[in-house]
């Protein structure tokens, strides 16, 4: 049984009167372990498809189960809570909270969960060090370039060790240098630490780390390429 | 420990790490607080001078359709007539002069009474804090200077002080609970006729306080009292102490009825501010709020977080601006006076506790609305909406 499994997985929003589909009935599964990246034009549903995987988004039809549970029937109460504890996302903006430092980032997914203070600390600590940030914890996100504040965000996505790792496009933002650095750190974390990761990116360069690519457009999916 | 508990350092991280807006919001509340328990001390100085209670047992025989002690002259033997009169317990003529006649911050009434009577003219519950009677009994010129009088004055046991060309030798400070008792200053009755005889009144008095035995009759007492002297040259109008400070002082009356609505006005400011600070913040954050819900933060604990930081507000601000108006009222000693009756600016600590919990509602019921609209907010709308 695949860790994802989209069926028919439709999202419709409407403007007006005018009906706007950006994912028809997608069907796709996604084993554990895997590192894909969604590839597509502008407004080829990428990001619909991995809100929708994130649990931020709900379809308007069909069904998404990831690792056993239907995401698509659950009360948003507990979709938080699913979402706190499943999944993982990085920003392209990286979304750091500007008041907080480094650290406090890292620990801020960590607050949901039944965990002393010193259990919090050793997670955070163990996150910053697999990102290489350690040394910068105490700064806050306009201390920081856009590399090492990826990074930051990159341990928040890991720090509760979710089942799947969201990133929209996590290297858009940044120069040559720090995104070769960052998607070395999301293979690492793919193959080393078994996260599988599903990546919204628009480019081609990056798709080299991936296991898979999955094209889309218009909402469809449209061909499937293992990456050797 | 629930995540309710453990997101209350976040909340506060915010408050502190985005200073100017946080000090500005907890000033404009300090001062509107401020003013608001600088108003209810005076509302509640006018209630305990003007409301009668249970309690009370004094009366004021004033002469009729006189308003001011420099028009109220009542010949001194009417003390004797008064005292037989059924329900009477104690007379104490008394002879006022103020160096003021009108409403003020700073008047000083003298109170001239017989000396073997002044146990009965001061109201129960007052006790020499500084100085002694026997020396007050000893020096004609001598005073009992009520301690907020002493305080506002700055005089001690042993000073001399002037005021209205009558000048007194300070004997002994009293502490009472009665606020007319701590803004005068008791001296000798033939010491203060003698210091006004310049207009040649002879022994008249001003005022005659007289107790009665049952608190239950004080109209009928006042009644017979006035039906005595109906059709004597100087007739009586007489009314219970705190009746007659009512009468005598309703201009002040009416003026403190009307700060109250500044009192009001002051609350509303309260609530606009912590209101327009959270709704300033609130679109601030909404990419953080969205950042926080996309962790797993549920609409309802960023909700809290919304009321707390309001409730922060409202506390600290709050806190700060009552605590000022009690420390205020309580170092400056306050009293508004007119025709030389005292009403006191109160330093009650409850107008403090009221403030600081009027200022925690307040910074919550602010916070309600916008905690609402966030706890409702879709993840994907608020991204689109940055």
């Amino acid at each position: 049984m695949a860790l994802i499994e989209c069926r028919k997985l439709s999202r419709i929003y409407y403007r007006g009167t005018e009906e706007i589909k950006p994912l028809d009935e997608v069907d796709l599964d996604i084993q554990a372990g895997q590192f894909v990246a969604l590839m597509g034009p502008s407004g080829s549903g990428k990001t619909t498809l991995l809100n929708l995987l994130a649990g931020i988004d709900r379809p308007t039809s069909g069904t998404l189960t990831i690792d056993g549970q239907g995401i698509h029937e659950l009360s948003r109460s507990r979709l938080a809570a699913w979402r706190s504890e499943h999944v993982g996302y990085i920003f392209q903006l990286y979304n750091l909270i500007p008041v907080l430092t480094a650290y406090e980032n890292v620990e801020l997914p960590l607050l949901l969960h039944p965990l002393s203070s010193n259990e919090r600390h050793q997670k955070v600590s163990a996150a910053l060090d697999v990102v290489g940030i350690s040394d910068r914890h105490a700064h806050y996100p306009r201390q920081l370039s856009g590399g090492q504040e990826q990074r930051v965000a990159i341990a928040r996505a890991i720090v509760t060790e979710p089942t799947i790792l969201l990133a929209d496009e996590p290297t858009g933002d940044l120069d040559r240098d720090s995104a070769t650095s960052v998607m070395n750190l999301l293979e690492t974390l793919n193959k080393e630490h078994g996260r599988t990761i599903v990546m919204v990116t628009h480019d081609a360069k990056t798709t080299k780390w991936a296991d898979t690519v999955l094209h889309l457009e218009k909402g469809r999916l449209v061909e499937e390429e293992v990456v050797s | 420990m629930s995540s309710v508990v453990r997101v209350v350092p976040l909340v506060l991280k915010q408050l502190l790490r985005s200073p100017a807006r946080s000090l500005l919001t907890i000033s404009g509340i300090a001062v509107a607080m401020f003013l608001f328990g600088v108003v209810e001390s005076m509302r509640d100085g006018v209630k305990a001078a003007t409301v009668a209670t249970a309690e009370d047992t004094t009366l004021v025989v004033y002469r009729e359709n006189r308003y001011c002690p420099f028009s109220s002259n009542l010949p001194q033997f009417y003390g004797d007539r008064i005292e037989r009169i059924e329900g009477v317990a104690e007379v104490v003529p008394m002879q006022i002069m103020v160096n003021n006649c009108r409403a003020s911050l700073d008047v000083v009434t003298y109170r001239g009474i017989p000396s073997e009577t002044l146990e009965g003219a001061l109201d129960d519950g007052w006790t020499i804090q500084d100085g002694s009677i026997a020396q007050w009994r000893t020096r004609g010129d001598a005073a009992l200077v009520g301690e907020a009088l002493a305080s506002r004055r700055g005089v001690s046991v042993g000073d001399r002080f002037t005021a209205a060309g009558v000048s007194v030798f300070v004997a002994g400070i009293v502490e009472s609970d009665a606020p007319q008792d701590r803004n005068v200053a008791y001296v000798h009755l033939p010491f203060l006729q003698e210091s006004i005889r310049r207009g040649g009144t002879g022994a008249t008095v001003t005022q005659f306080n007289v107790k009665v035995n049952d608190p239950l009759k004080m109209d009928e007492v006042a009644s017979a009292i006035d039906t005595a002297f109906r059709h004597d040259e100087h007739p009586t109008s007489t009314r219970s102490e705190k009746a007659f400070v009512g009468r005598a002082a309703r201009d002040i009356i009416e003026i403190v009825g009307f700060a109250s609505w500044l009192g009001w006005g002051a609350l509303a400011t309260v609530f606009a501010l912590v209101a327009n600070a959270i709704v300033l913040a609130m679109r601030d954050r909404i990419r953080d709020h969205a950042v926080l819900q996309t962790l797993g933060f549920t609409g309802k604990l960023i909700g809290f977080m919304v009321l707390l930081e309001g409730a922060i507000l409202g506390l600290i601000g709050g806190g700060i601006g009552a605590f000022a108006a009690w420390a205020f009222t309580k170092i400056g000693r306050f009293s508004m006076t007119m025709e030389g009756l005292n009403i006191e600016i109160s330093s009650d600590p409850n107008v403090l506790f009221v403030g600081i919990i009027l200022a925690l509602l307040l910074g919550l019921l602010a916070g309600i609305v916008p905690a609402w609209r966030v706890s409702q907010r879709e993840i994907a709308h608020s991204f689109r909406a940055v």
